[in-house]
This record gives C-alpha cells, sequence and structure tokens, in this order.
C-alpha cells in the first residue's frame, strides 16, 4: 500500500519534506516512524489524515502521515 | 517599598505614593487589573478623562530570572468596552523593576491641544511638552529618542494611529536592539492617545536596584528554573529554532488553520509562509534565526529577519502576523508580509487585529484576496494618512464588518479572533468565548494540550475536557502574567514537574514570602474574577461569552467541524 509520509522542523534535514512509500499491508505508524531511522521517542506531533494517532494505529493505503517533533509557538 | 507614580494630565502633576500594604503582594496583570477595577468607573467612556493607563512591571521583572521581563500594561479598552491587561517584552519592566517603580498610572485627561512626553528617573516622573515628535511614527520616534537620552534609555511610545486613537492601535516599548515590541491588543495606544502622551522615557541611572528577601535561596529556585526551560524541547529547542511560525504547518496539517476569513482549515499556499521556509530565508539572507525580546530571555523565540538584498526588514515576526495576512488573508509572499509586519509597527497597529480585519475587508470586497501590495498600499497610503477608510481597518475586523455590512467576522467582545479555528481547535473556542480580554489566544492557550502533546492530550474535535482545560490554563496564565514571565514558560510548567515550584520559589525568596502552589493558583482566580466583575459592571452579560453564529452555521473543512457547545456549557466555564 502506499503512504503519503510528510516530515516537519529538523525532521527534514537529510530526509525529505513530503514523499509517497510503499509499505506492506497492516503496518502501523510506528513501522514507518523506525523505517526512517527515528524512535518513538522522537515523536512531538503524530496525525493521520489530519487527526492525531497513537504510534500504534493501523494505516490504510493513501492515508497520510505527518510527524513532527516536539515544537510549539504561540 | 516599591513606589507608585501617578501623572495627572487634567491640572498637569505628578505625585509619588506608597504602595499600599493590599497591593504589595501584587504585580503585573494582577496589580493593572486590580487598579483598573478599584479606581476606573466601569461605564466610563475609555478615551474621557476617568479611564487610567496604567504600566506594571511583573513580580519577578528585574532579578536575574529568566524570561521575566513583561510589562503588564492596562485600562478600559476601547475595542472591547471591558478591561484590557496586554503584556509585552523590551526593555521597560526591567528598568521599572529595579528603579523600585510598582506602577505607573497615567490619569486625567488634558484641557488644551497640546501632546506630552513623561520622563522617568530615579527622582520620579515628569511632564513635558512635546512638539517635535507628533505626527511621527514609532521608528522615528525611538531614533529621536535615543539622539536625546542615549541607547540605554527606556522608551514606551504611540505612533500616529494612536495619536488618532483608532481601536486597533497599540502602544510600542523599545527592546535590547533599539527596534520595539508592542502591548498589542484591544486599542490601548489610543487610550494614550487621549491623553496626549506621545512616549514615555525611562532612564535608570542611580537606581537602587532589586533587594532579594533570600539571595541564596533566589539563585538556587533560578537554577532550577532555567533548566526546566532549557531541557524542554519546545522551549529549549522547537522555539528558538524555528520561532513560533511552526504553527503554520501543525495547524494546516491539523486543519485548525484559518483560512480566508475562516472559510477553511487549510491553506493551500501554507508551505510559502511556515516556519520552515521562514527559517532557512532568514540563514540565506543573513538574519538572526534566534532573538529575544528582552534581556535574561533563554527561550529567544524572535527573530530578525532581512529582505532580499540582507537588509533589515522586520523582527519580531510572530505566527499570528504571518498567519493573519498569509493564510486568511490568502497572500503568500512572504517580504510582503514582513513589510506590512514592519509598517505595522511603525504606524503602532495590532498586527492580529489589523490583519483580522484586512480579512474581513477582502471579504467585503475593498481590495482583492492576496493581494498583498494593495495591503501595503492601503497601510501606507489609507491607514498612514489617516483616510476614513484608513481609520475604519485600524479600528479592527467589528469596524469593518459593520461598516460593509458583513457577517463573518470573527470577533468576541469586538476583539478580532486570532490563528486557531475554534470549531477544529475547539478548548480555544471555550477560552475565546470566555477571556475577560475578548478573543485571545494567550489568555489559556489550549493549543498546547489539544494540538502539542504538551502537558497531556484533549482531542481537540471533541468537546469533552475543553471547559475544565481552558479553565485551568486561563487561571494559570492570569498568575503567570502577574510574575513578569513570558506566556511560553507554560510549556515547560505544564511538563517539566520542577519548573512552577521553582517559579514560586523565587518570588518567595524575592519577597520572604512564604507562598504555595495554591496561593498562586487562587491569585489567578482572583484576578479572573476581578476582570470578569469589571467587565459585567460596564455592561456586558454572559451573552457577550459567545463565538460569532456563523461558527455554529458554516462547518470548517477539513474535518466539517462546527461549533457545537451549548450556551449552558459555555457558562460552566466560571463554576470556580
Ligand atoms: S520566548 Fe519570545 S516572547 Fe518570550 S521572552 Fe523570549 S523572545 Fe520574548
Amino acid at each position: 500500500m502506499v503512504i503519503t509520509v510528510k516530515l516537519f522542523a529538523h525532521f527534514r534535514h537529510g530526509r525529505f519534506k513530503e514523499a509517497e512509500k510503499a509499505f506492506p499491508e497492516g503496518v502501523d505508524c510506528l513501522h514507518v516512524i523506525h523505517s526512517l531511522d527515528f524512535t518513538a521517542r522522537d515523536m512531538g506531533i503524530v496525525m493521520v489524515n489530519g487527526l492525531h494517532a497513537a504510534l500504534d494505529r493501523t494505516l490504510q493505503d493513501r492515508d497520510t502521515l505527518a510527524l513532527f517533533p516536539l515544537v510549539g509557538g504561540g | 517599598m516599591d513606589r507608585i507614580l501617578r501623572v495627572n494630565l487634567t491640572d498637569l502633576t505628578t505625585r509619588t505614593e506608597e504602595t499600599p500594604a493590599a497591593w504589595a503582594g501584587l504585580g503585573g496583570r494582577a496589580l493593572t487589573s486590580t487598579l483598573v477595577a478599584k479606581e476606573v468607573p466601569p461605564a466610563c467612556h475609555p478615551l474621557g478623562p476617568n479611564n487610567k493607563l496604567v504600566f506594571a512591571p511583573g513580580l519577578l521583572s528585574g532579578t536575574s530570572a529568566s524570561n521575566s521581563g513583561r510589562l503588564s500594561c492596562g485600562a478600559k479598552s476601547p475595542l472591547t468596552g471591558g478591561i484590557k491587561e496586554s503584556n509585552v517584552g523590551g526593555t521597560a519592566a526591567q528598568m521599572f523593576a529595579r528603579l523600585g517603580i510598582k506602577a505607573l498610572v497615567i490619569e486625567g485627561l488634558p484641557k488644551g491641544d497640546a501632546w506630552y512626553g513623561l520622563r522617568v528617573t530615579k527622582d520620579g516622573v515628569a511632564i513635558q511638552e512635546e512638539r517635535e515628535l507628533i505626527g511621527r511614527n514609532n521608528f522615528a520616534v525611538l531614533e529621536a529618542i535615543e539622539g536625546r537620552l542615549g541607547k540605554k534609555a527606556g522608551v514606551i511610545c504611540i505612533g500616529t494611529a494612536g495619536e488618532m486613537r483608532v481601536t486597533a492601535a497599540n502602544i510600542s516599548v523599545r527592546d535590547p536592539s533599539g527596534k520595539l515590541r508592542s502591548h498589542g491588543r484591544g486599542g490601548l495606544g489610543a487610550v494614550m492617545g487621549s491623553k496626549r502622551i506621545k512616549f514615555i522615557t525611562i532612564e535608570d541611572e542611580g537606581a537602587p536596584g532589586i533587594q532579594l528577601a533570600d539571595p541564596e535561596k533566589f539563585k538556587a529556585a533560578s537554577r532550577v528554573f532555567t533548566k526546566a526551560l532549557m531541557d524542554h524541547p519546545v522551549s529549549g529547542t522547537g522555539l528558538p529554532t524555528y520561532g513560533t511560525n511552526v504553527l503554520v504547518n501543525i495547524l494546516h496539517e491539523a486543519g485548525g488553520l484559518p483560512t480566508r476569513n475562516f472559510t477553511s482549515g487549510r491553506f493551500d499556499g501554507h508551505d510559502a509562509i511556515c516556519g520552515e521556509t521562514m527559517h532557512d530565508t532568514i540563514v540565506a539572507r543573513g538574519g538572526k534565526p534566534r532573538h529575544g525580546c528582552h534581556a535574561g530571555c533563554v527561550i529567544q523565540c524572535s527573530q530578525v529577519y532581512n529582505d532580499a538584498g540582507g537588509n533589515y526588514l522586520t523582527s519580531g515576526f510572530e505566527y499570528e502576523t504571518i498567519w493573519g495576512l498569509g493564510a486568511n488573508c490568502t497572500i503568500t509572499d512572504l517580504d510582503d508580509i514582513a513589510t506590512a509586519d514592519s509598517l505595522m509597527d511603525d504606524l503602532g497597529i495590532d498586527s492580529i487585529e489589523t490583519a483580522v480585519a484586512f480579512g474581513v475587508a477582502m471579504e467585503a470586497g475593498i481590495l482583492p484576496w492576496g493581494d498583498g501590495k494593495e495591503v501595503l498600499r492601503i497601510l501606507r497610503e489609507e491607514v498612514g494618512r489617516g483616510t476614513a477608510l484608513g481609520r475604519v481597518i485600524a479600528s479592527g475586523a467589528g469596524a469593518v464588518g459593520r461598516t460593509y455590512g458583513i457577517t463573518r467576522v470573527p470577533v468576541v467582545k469586538n476583539q478580532g479572533i486570532p490563528a486557531y479555528d475554534p470549531r477544529s481547535v475547539k478548548g480555544i473556542g471555550i477560552t475565546y468565548a470566555t477571556s475577560t480580554m475578548g478573543a485571545d489566544h494567550t489568555a489559556g492557550y489550549t493549543i498546547a494540550t489539544n494540538i502539542l502533546n504538551v502537558g497531556g492530550q484533549v482531542d481537540p474535535l471533541r468537546k469533552d475536557g475543553q471547559v475544565e482545560l481552558s479553565r485551568n490554563l486561563q487561571i494559570a496564565t492570569a498568575a503567570i502574567d502577574s510574575t513578569g514571565m513570558c506566556i511560553f514558560i507554560a510549556f515547560p510548567a505544564l511538563d517539566v514537574p520542577e519548573c512552577l515550584p521553582a517559579l514560586i520559589d523565587m518570588i518567595n525568596a524575592r519577597f520572604g514570602a512564604e507562598l504555595t502552589g495554591d496561593d498562586v493558583a487562587a491569585l489567578g482566580k482572583t484576578v479572573l474574577k476581578t476582570e470578569r466583575a469589571f467587565n459585567m459592571a460596564a455592561g456586558m452579560t454572559p451573552v457577550h461569552d459567545r463565538l460569532p453564529e456563523f461558527f455554529r452555521t458554516d462547518p470548517v473543512a477539513p474535518h466539517d467541524a462546527v461549533w457545537d457547545f451549548t450556551d449552558e456549557e459555555v457558562d460552566a466555564f466560571w463554576n470556580f
């Protein structure tokens, strides 16, 4: 299945801004996170299709996964 | 004992008072709101002789505590018709505190047409007639005063917008690099203009300085506090690197980025204006990605943004301004937005109120969507010259909506709604609705917990837990606003257990007090209730604690969210 992965802030360094990636059916967010050499602890905000998601959330074909480090503003 | 300086413009006299015992434990917002509530008749005209303009440094301002240099300004607001406190960095708060000045209170109204400057020194405050700088904007005023008094003098001033007494007029405060920061919201610049005070200068030669009750205890607590700020990922690395504008992409992704005057929660042009793009642009042009608004800020969320030629264009370039002219007005040229930011600073108008006003103006067809150059022209030629259109826009979003018959006008208590859509980030909607200040994201920044996973997680799209979240944050914020601390210390305070106790220890060590966490929470509650009572006496009712109707009727993409709280649910906010 194909997942659109978006990276933000310093997660982009040496990686990418947005990419379509193929993964086996049934993988979860954490699988994608590990495939990009991140750990769960690196994650600030994880969203699937614009909704906050748990790391063990199972992904569906054509989902958009957005990964942010812990950042903020106001 | 710190003193209160009073300036009476009606008879052009000044006096110095001992701080009443009841106010000894107050600073910042707690002091400005207590003083306004006690001394200003709630039903008075905000621009008339009975309103008072109050400046007060926070409880910890002037000490070595990190991020403690914020100055509160309070009055009855000509924008909201209710009480107002707006706080700012810059050098003034620390200078007031070192001079032993608990508050500066400006009262009355001059009888003639003359304008005045106030000069604050160790000997008190003097009123001096001013001719040269009337009709000039902020940067010219700062430069002229630097020429008169040198680089070290603190300055608090208004631009031509404040002289015109328009309700988006703000008050500017000189920052350590000679530029400015603003008491932005609520039209306080119009109050200063009504009193015909163009500027206040502060010289702290010979100041007595701060006497700490327990220097050792203070030092130890201060170390723990600073470490908490540096260790937390948001205040330690996120804010210094990307500034507040990192929020563009986060809110876009979450569907909470108000776009095209609040008709969508996502903006196609987000990449052009986002924090990541801005960071790279700043670095490529030799600007500064990190910069503090006052000495002693260890977070340094601010930045210096240069133009394409590498010359200074603006600083203190915040997410809310970039959102307001960017997504909200669909302008994608960051240089146009930066130029507008600098023009708004110079004229002395609130960049949030003005940007929300431009969104409504675009909806009204006054100028095309996304036309950054026309925004710049209107700022220079209409606002700058005080034309009828310029004055309408510089009176804020509500004024533009009323003048042009528009119904989609994002305001609460007539103050423009900033940067976060309350339909898709519901906690902030409770803050907008209930805040005594009108729509103000900083009054109870639920974005931390709704979106950023700081202080836990409360689902932004569901109603559950939002009222409680907003209440807890508004109480904490009212207390923090009284300490002189920048609100961004709330990120570590929500997550790092040692942070708040260290803050309270510093206050205790400064004053020889024995406050507990409960005392500080009680202070926050008292501040909110004092402000609410003022607003009620000024004619507000629970009906003023409501979001505009369109948030109920118009779903916002991508989550098709609407504002669905009942009146009773919103009113339950005040059950404390
Ligand atoms: S973090 Fe930002 S707003 Fe807060 S004190 Fe520092 S520069 Fe000013």
